[in-house]
């Protein structure tokens, strides 16, 4: 989900957990907007979660991995691996759940620092061929998100299953 | 976590400590509700033996249920209402533990009011259905069991959700939830355009909740049939699903092949 105009989370984990918490994350992020006037730094944001990960660990954990993304003015574009026993690492690549077996060695082989928005995406699918091929219980269907000095928004759908489309009366 | 005990309260906030009506009943309950172990959730685990489901078409929301209540093998009831009537316009269905899904649609109900009450307009699906969501998450590892769907006309149109007493909450457009939910699933798929008539989605959910009686144990009963529209929700069928069974299998009188015949003579 778009946590505000320039940083990106994506989480796995438990349903109820992982709406909830990141839901949490997301307005305690706008609240400090609103009361400081400035937005927090994305290292800021990740150290903020891994917080309230840790203080609820020992009482009622949040099962929810996350990956936060952001960008920020000063010190570019970077990326937070946060898993659900609130390890905290600021890594150039990372992957969640049981397509990471498969993305992990993908993103490893194919990786470097100053790949163009192309070269990435074409990673990307990459990744999506292979989970697609070997995952037996793999979804039909994933959206790329982006974040870059112009913000985070949607990317691209890779669909391979369309519901039924919904007009509204 | 703190708890959501706005359920457990019997006097409206808005009006202080109500000391006039009632002086004793003013303050939450001030025992602390215990978390179940994973013994305690095993034990508790309901099957959620029940087949409901929803589908939104072209006119609107159609919401079927079966009837049936069982206690492991013994059912208990035939005639369970699993529909429940949030307001004149939602409904929600039953499936888990009944009293969970009575209680908390009720108390939805209430808060669904309140709302139409504070702010001068109806509640939309999606609000109602997240206040229920948030409800039920913070009873999360307490032993409620609650798989329902919330249909309901809003100013945006035809909604549904999903929510469960695991915390999660989907929107969608085709849903079946219960023991009862992968048989119908077959049928509501393989049938479903969005373009039907009134006539044929009360059909299509009739047939479906009809097949995942006649192969699921734990459901049964009638299978009944509402729809939610623009002018809110319409019952529009209650039948026995036992009698749609030879209504759509009809017994055909089958030629005689042998027929038993006195022997002659000893």
């Amino acid at each position: 989900m778009v946590l505000d105009s320039h940083k990106l989370i994506a989480a796995s984990g438990e349903p109820g957990d992982r709406v909830q918490f990141t839901e949490f994350i997301q307005k305690n992020v706008s609240l400090y907007q609103f009361r400081n006037g400035i937005p927090l730094t994305t290292a800021a944001a990740a150290n903020f979660t891994r917080g309230e990960l840790a203080t609820a660990l020992r009482k009622s954990p949040y099962m929810v991995n996350i990956l936060l993304a952001g960008y920020d003015k000063e010190t570019g574009p970077s990326l937070y691996y946060i898993d659900y026993i609130a390890t905290l690492h600021k890594v150039d690549k990372a992957a969640f759940g049981y397509g990471s077996y498969f993305s992990l060695s993908m993103m490893d082989r194919h990786f470097h620092s100053g790949m163009s928005v192309e070269e990435a995406v074409d990673l990307v699918d990459k990744c999506i061929l292979e989970i697609r091929s070997r995952l037996v219980v793999a979804p039909p269907n994933f959206v790329i998100k982006i974040v870059d000095k112009d913000g985070a928004r949607e990317y691209a759908w890779r669909e391979s299953v369309k519901d039924t489309p919904v007009s509204s009366a | 976590m703190k708890l959501d005990t706005s359920g457990l309260e019997s006097t409206s906030p808005f009006f202080g400590s109500g000391d006039e009506l009632c002086p004793e009943l003013s303050a939450a309950p001030s025992f602390s509700l215990p978390l179940s172990t994973d013994d305690t959730k095993a034990t508790l685990k309901h099957a959620k033996g029940t087949t409901t489901l929803a589908f939104i078409f072209k006119e609107g929301v159609m919401v079927a249920a079966d009837s049936r209540a069982s206690m492991g093998g013994y059912i208990s009831s035939q005639s369970v209402k699993k529909i429940i009537e949030i307001n004149p316009y939602m409904l929600g269905t039953m499936a888990g533990g009944a009293a969970d899904c009575q209680f908390w649609h009720r108390n939805l109900g209430i808060k669904c009011r309140l709302h139409e009450l504070a702010n001068k307009r109806r509640i939309s699906v999606t609000g109602a259905s997240k206040l229920l969501a948030n409800i039920l998450y913070s009873y999360r590892g307490m032993g409620l069991s609650v798989g329902t769907m919330i249909a309901g006309w809003d100013e945006t149109g035809p909604g549904l959700y999903y929510v469960d007493s695991e915390g999660g909450r989907l929107k969608g457009t085709r849903f079946s939830v219960g023991s009862g939910s992968p048989y119908a699933y077959g049928v509501l798929d393989s049938g479903y355009k969005f373009d039907m008539s009134i006539e044929e989605a009360a059909e299509l959910a009739r047939r479906a909740i009809y097949h995942a009686t006649f192969r699921d144990a734990a459901s049964g009963g009638v299978a009944s049939v509402y729809y939610v529209g623009p002018n809110g929700w319409k019952k529009l069928s209650g039948d026995d699903v036992g009698e749609l069974h030879y209504h759509y299998y009809p017994v055909t009188p089958s030629t005689v092949e042998q027929e038993m015949a006195e022997v002659a003579g000893a």
